[in-house]
């Protein structure tokens, strides 16, 4: 089957079975490594993208429910020379330790801000129920996306 | 110059920039050119005879390149998976190791065991082909109940009563004397609940075979690639050592799970030889739940003599492990070495006898998971301590003051085998409970009760012994390995600076903390070292990561090295300048010569190591770099004091946890930073197992906790944030002062929790985890 | 994944009919429940049939006093919505923010899990259920474990819920996989109480002793003396059927007191 995404800005067409998953689309077809798999049950979010505006479990979406979609990877927020104003909290509140969970969690944490305002710490806390990370107790990240949430309401992203 | 990227900056990481971006490189990002891809097929049952596998209709499955059981790798000459640690029973027998098959032979010991390997040109090929398999097994009772375990069926024709070691350490007739002058005696039944590694990248693997070269590449999730190395070479016999490299590129966490010498990283990298294709395996998250090593499981009988006035006169502990059906890697180490060890505590328990039965399950194997051993043994010392506190209607910090073993005290010589080098156990409980507001509980403790909720607070002053060494004792006490660790350091032509390490990050921040050593001790600015790890192929053998060992062990060999950069650096500076190599000092990144103003810079002198003009090449070889080996002299002691205060709803049993106080002196630090993000992570494992966490299996051996779906992980709203500080009494012995923080937060924590909530009920005990409903059973009496 | 062929049906009748040609069809909505299950090759659908690709199934809409939501509403559009705060709130705890930007209520009520939260709802809101052959009382929806009154290929449209005067919705989150343990929603409607209940038996059902207790009394201490037979209760590794029983009780207190 034919599907046409619009991945970080790029329009693809590509030729999938029809059980191909949105995150293997983007990680085999694509090599968008940066999209993780950390679970079989849909729970860890470490695949999280954003589909259409929305965050969304790559790994629960299946590419021909994604024609004709806009999606949004990790890959296309921000540069190393140009970052999204949550990667740089992430950065610089050392919100992530080995890295696998951060993907997913900055996609997530940056759908929750936009979506709402003066979110306090127990409101991170709750939004981010469905991403796990096992390395930082999420003490650092829930700085983070305080952080960041005054930065992008400074006009950032 | 203490440059301002050096020693004790808390610098952002360099790390940071690829993950952050989506650009890490961990192994399922990585494919070969023709790879395939390979599937395990799994027992059903816990314990069961293999009487004949069928792989005809799997063989000629479309896609399928090949077909392989337990037989076919041991036709082939591939031994067992080894236990890397020799524990000695009491009788001085050896303890008994099951022979542990990669891919099961003539029997499945639990359920996840894998009995054959598929490997097809797709995912979905394998996975249709280890569908077709035809498994005729003739099933037997499984032996799941620990408690009970050495009464009932025999797993292993090898191993009578299920027993692999019956161990003991201390004295007991000095302790059975202590308990008899005792005035009050404290005893407590403990469980040490299972728990599930749970790295959120799972285990992976791609084998290639070079048939050209004959030589193998395994790219892996492992914490430590020399070790797998080591392994899969002399003792599985998949390759000489010589043609076999390992690689852990980015890896997603390990915890301890990712130390081990596991069946599917052996047979893919096997079978990639015998395929002659590329072999990828990535585990599904209900493989990781089934197959990797689980941690703790512990049934201990422990208890504590008092004498009147408080002062802890002995301990005696009884200890079931759980070994699960066969002896994982490092298994029989943790809990003896790692474990009885570290029953003094902070305190100055005179006399103290532990024995330690452990016994083999229809259950996963079981090995070491942060902390391993040490927050099992916190748990047991810090339990009774705060149990007798209560019996005895002592506060439980005053009683553990009145026990500390005191500053003037160290070296201090524990009766179960351990030296302290240094600590200062009173300075951190003292700052612990300056943040936690102890004077002000018991005002919150009324408005709790006024709100229908019960408040309790409890805490736990933990020790641990970090960077296991030195390697003759370990290896006289059956350590299989030696416990160094190598660093070399490569001053580049330009002066900039590569290191390699043997020591591995996945998520420790070696990357940064090793290049602020070196910033500090050569002078190079930060952005100008590169650190390098996790691959046979770059570095000298050693021994990875595990055991807060990185820095302590990792770091000093580093530190060893840049000694010897320094040394001749002087030397060639001296040439270059005519002066005495004795008179040239090395300070904030350049060679001056003393009483001079003549000086050359780093840069300047290893431009010379290399383009050596000026340069005494017969005196010195050319170049600039240098590797040191170090083997610690004693292991590091980290400690401190946890506080943890949870508010508990009695109608639910839902317990919350309002504050958690962590002070812990690690000695020197290097970057406050990842020493904070590290002691965080801990405490989420802490808290975890003493709430949410556990592994259960029924009594068939069906693993019931097998997904996320009843396996509860931590999630960010379970968690309060954490008021984490640090007091400082540098390590003696190894020439950073360090003593390791990548475990304590786990170490400690489960302690202070369960301590709380019992506080809370005004109860002596509480099952773990202290899940809702146990909570709700326990606070109505049951 | 097993394969399976997709489809995208623009009308029901497409749907219906791509149903009746398939060997062993499945509707996909969400797909929050379908695709787990075929990630783990628990199911095997010869045809897979996305129903998003058909008009006039998603959104809210209020008529007098009932509010109509179409199946294929996403549970965040549910959360975001005004009508009936109770139904709001409810979805709004369902599984996590992914879940709720795809999960959709005809999905979860089709699938009829034991500890899904909206038929909690479907219990206490008078609901009706439409399809695209009939209108099935909310009250009869529910047969049992992951079982409904739905027919073979029968395709749910819309539910409409009553507004009522007041409603509150108490959930018990299974620690691990954050469903229901227990869902409890207390609604009151003109002189009636509703208690619906979810995560306690097989499927969803109303509490009638505790409606009846509150009819005549409508404080959270009027429940206290209140049996709560756990006889068939589920239970799992994190509740017993008697933990549940008690659950029910606790939370349909604490949504009284939130409605004093
Ligand atoms: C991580 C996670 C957490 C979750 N937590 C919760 C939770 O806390 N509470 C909760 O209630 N649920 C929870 N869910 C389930 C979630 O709400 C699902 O969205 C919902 O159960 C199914 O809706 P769906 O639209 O995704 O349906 P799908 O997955 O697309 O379909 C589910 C089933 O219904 C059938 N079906 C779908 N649409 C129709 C229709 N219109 N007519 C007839 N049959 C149809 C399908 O064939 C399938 O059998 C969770 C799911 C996940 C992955
Ligand atoms: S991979 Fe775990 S939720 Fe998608
Ligand atoms: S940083 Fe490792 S899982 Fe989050």
């Amino acid at each position: 089957m034919n599907v046409t995404l619009t991945v970080n800005g790029t329009e693809h067409t590509l030729d999938v079975p029809d059980n191909t998953l949105l995150v293997d689309v983007l990680r085999g077809q694509l090599g968008l490594t940066g999209t993780h798999v950390g679970c079989d049950t849909s729970q860890c979010g470490a695949c999280v993208v954003h589909l259409n505006g929305d965050a969304v479990k790559s790994c629960t979406v299946l590419a021909g429910q994604a024609d004709g979609a806009a999606v949004t990877t990790i890959e296309g927020i921000g540069s190393p020379d140009d970052l999204h104003p949550m990667q740089a909290a992430f950065r610089d509140n050392h919100a992530l330790q080995c890295g696998f969970c951060t993907p997913g969690m900055i996609m997530s944490a940056i759908d929750l801000v936009q979506k709402s305002e003066g979110l306090d710490e127990q409101a991170v806390r709750e939004g981010l129920e469905g991403n796990l990370c096992r390395c930082t107790g999420y003490h650092n990240i829930v700085k983070a996306v305080l952080a960041a949430q005054q930065n992008m309401a400074q006009g950032g992203n | 110059m203490a440059s301002q990227n050096g020693i004790g900056a808390a610098v952002k990481r360099k790390e940071d920039a690829r993950f952050i971006t989506g650009m890490g490189r961990y192994t399922d990002d990585l494919g070969a050119h023709g790879q395939t891809y390979a599937m395990f097929a799994r027992s059903p049952h816990a314990r069961a005879k293999i009487v004949n596998i069928d792989t005809a209709a799997a063989a000629a499955t479309d896609g399928v390149v090949a077909v392989f059981t337990g037989a076919d790798l041991k036709a082939d000459g591939i031994g067992d998976l080894p236990c890397g640690w020799l524990v000695k029973s009491k009788d001085g027998s050896d303890m008994i190791q099951p022979p542990h098959p990669p891919i099961a032979v003539d029997a499945v010991n639990y359920v996840g065991e894998p009995f054959a390997l598929v490997i097809g040109e797709t995912l979905a090929a394998a996975k249709n082909g280890a569908e077709a398999l035809s498994v005729d097994f003739e099933e037997l009772p499984a032996v799941v109940d620990l408690a009970s375990a050495a009464r009932t069926a025999q797993i292993h024709e090898t191993v009578p009563n299920n027993q692999c070691y019956d161990w003991e350490l201390g004295d007991k007739a000095a302790t059975d004397a202590a308990f008899e002058k005792a005035h009050h005696v404290t005893r407590m039944d403990i469980v040490n609940n299972r728990l599930i590694p749970n790295a959120i990248e799972p285990r992976a693997a791609l084998g290639e075979y070079d048939a050209a070269a004959g030589s193998h590449t395994l790219h892996t999730t492992s914490q430590n690639p020399h070790l797998e190395r080591l392994v899969l070479a002399a003792f599985v016999n998949v390759a000489p050592e010589a043609k076999l490299r390992v690689i852990s590129p980015d890896v997603g966490g390990g915890f301890g799970s990712k130390i081990f010498v596991y069946a599917e990283e052996t047979a893919v990298i096997w079978a990639a030889g015998k395929t002659r294709r590329p072999v990828k395996w990535t585990a599904e998250r209900s493989e990781s739940f089934l197959a990797d090593a689980h941690g703790r499981d512990h049934v201990t009988h422990a208890e504590l003599a008092l004498a009147e006035d408080g002062e802890f006169l002995g301990l005696r502990v009884q200890t079931i492990a759980n070994m699960g059906a066969y002896l994982s890697t490092f298994a029989s180490s943790v809990p003896t070495y790692l474990y009885g060890t570290l029953m003094a505590g902070q305190y100055k328990t005179p006399a103290i006898y532990v024995e330690v039965q452990s016994l083999f399950t229809n259950t996963a194997p079981v090995d070491a998971y942060r902390g391993a051993g040490r927050p099992e043994a916190t748990f047991v010392v810090e339990r009774l301590v705060e149990t007798a506190a209560r019996e005895i209607g002592m506060d439980a910090t005053d009683l553990r003051r009145r026990n500390f073993i005191q500053p003037t005290d160290f070296p201090y010589e524990t009766p179960v085998a351990l030296t302290y080098d240094t600590g200062d156990y009173e300075a951190s409980l003292d700052k612990a409970l300056a943040h936690v507001h102890y004077a002000a509980f018991a005002q919150r403790r009324d408005a709790s009760e006024a709100a229908g909720k019960k408040r309790g607070i409890g805490f736990s002053c933990y020790i641990e012994a970090c960077g296991l060494a030195p390697s003759q004792v370990a290896i006289s006490l059956g350590a299989g390995v030696g416990l160094f660790e190598v660093g070399e350091v490569r001053v580049d032509v330009t002066g900039s600076v590569t290191v390699v390490t043997g020591s591995h990050s996945h998520g420790q921040s070696h990357e940064t903390t090793f290049a602020q050593i070196i910033s500090e001790k050569l002078g190079v600015p930060f952005e100008n070292v590169t650190v390098l790890h996790g691959d046979t192929g770059r570095s000298d053998y050693a021994l990875g990561t595990y055991g807060s060992r990185s820095l302590a062990v990792g770091g000093s060999a580093i530190v060893k090295a840049t000694d010897k950069i320094i040394a001749k650096g002087k030397k060639i500076a001296a040439y270059m300048l005519d002066a005495n190599a004795d008179d040239v000092e090395f300070e904030d990144g350049s060679f001056n010569v003393t009483d001079s103003n003549q000086s050359l810079t780093f840069a300047e002198v290893a431009f010379a190591a290399y383009v050596p003009a000026k340069y005494p090449l017969d005196e010195l070889e050319p170049g600039l770099s240098e590797k040191a080996f170090y083997d610690p002299p004693n292991f590091t002691y980290p400690a401190g004091a946890h506080v943890c205060e949870v508010e508990v709803d009695p109608e639910t049993g839902v317990v919350e946890v309002v504050q958690f106080v962590a002070v812990d002196d690690f000695g020197n630090i290097v970057n406050p930073m990842v020493v904070e993000g590290q002691v965080h992570g801990g405490l989420a494992q802490g808290i975890g197992q003493a709430l949410l966490e556990h592994g259960v299996y029924d009594d068939t051996g069906q693993l019931l906790s097998g997904s996320y779906m009843d396996y509860t992980m931590p999630r960010a709203d379970d968690l309060p944030s954490f008021t984490v500080d640090t007091t400082t009494t540098p390590c003696t012995h190894n020439p950073l002062g360090v003593k390791g923080c990548g475990e304590a937060g786990a170490i400690g924590s489960t302690a202070a929790v369960i301590n709380a909530v019992t506080d809370a009920l005004g109860v002596a005990s509480i099952a773990m985890p202290a899940t809702p409903e146990t909570v709700w059973r326990t606070a109505r009496g049951e | 994944m097993y394969a399976f062929n997709y489809h995208k049906p623009a009308s029901l009748e497409e749907a219906a009919e791509l149903m009746a040609n398939a060997d062993d069809g499945a509707y996909l909505s969400g797909g929050m429940t379908l695709i787990p299950t075929l990630k783990q090759r628990l199911a095997s659908p010869s045809d897979v049939i996305d129903l998003s690709g058909i008009e006039g199934l998603s959104g809210l809409s209020l008529d007098g006093n009932r509010l109509h939501v179409g199946a294929m509403t996403r549970h965040a559009d549910v959360a975001a919505s005004t009508a009936i705060p109770a139904l709001a709130d409810l979805a709004g705890r369902i599984g996590d923010a992914h879940v709720r930007n795809r999960g959709t209520l005809g999905g979860s009520i089709a699938n009829s899990d034991p500890a899904a939260d909206y038929p909690a709802a479907v219990a206490a809101l008078d609901a009706t259920v439409h399809t695209n052959k009939r209108s099935i009382a909310g009250g009869e929806f529910f047969t049992g474990l992951f079982e409904t009154a739905l027919a073979e290929g029968e395709i749910v449209k819309s539910v409409d819920f009553c507004v009522p005067d007041s409603a509150a919705y108490e959930k018990f989150p299974n620690p691990a996989s954050r469903y229901a343990v227990v869902g409890v929603m207390v609604a009151r409607c003109a002189d009636a109480v509703c208690v619906g209940v979810t995560g306690a038996g097989a499927c969803a059902f109303r509490a009638t002793a505790l409606e009846e207790a509150l009819s005549a009394d409508f404080t959270p201490g009027a429940t206290d003396g209140v049996a709560i037979d756990d006889g068939d209760f589920n239970a799992d590794l994190h509740a017993s059927a008697e933990y549940r029983a008690h659950l029910v009780a606790v939370l349909t207190k604490r949504a009284v007191a939130r409605l004093i």
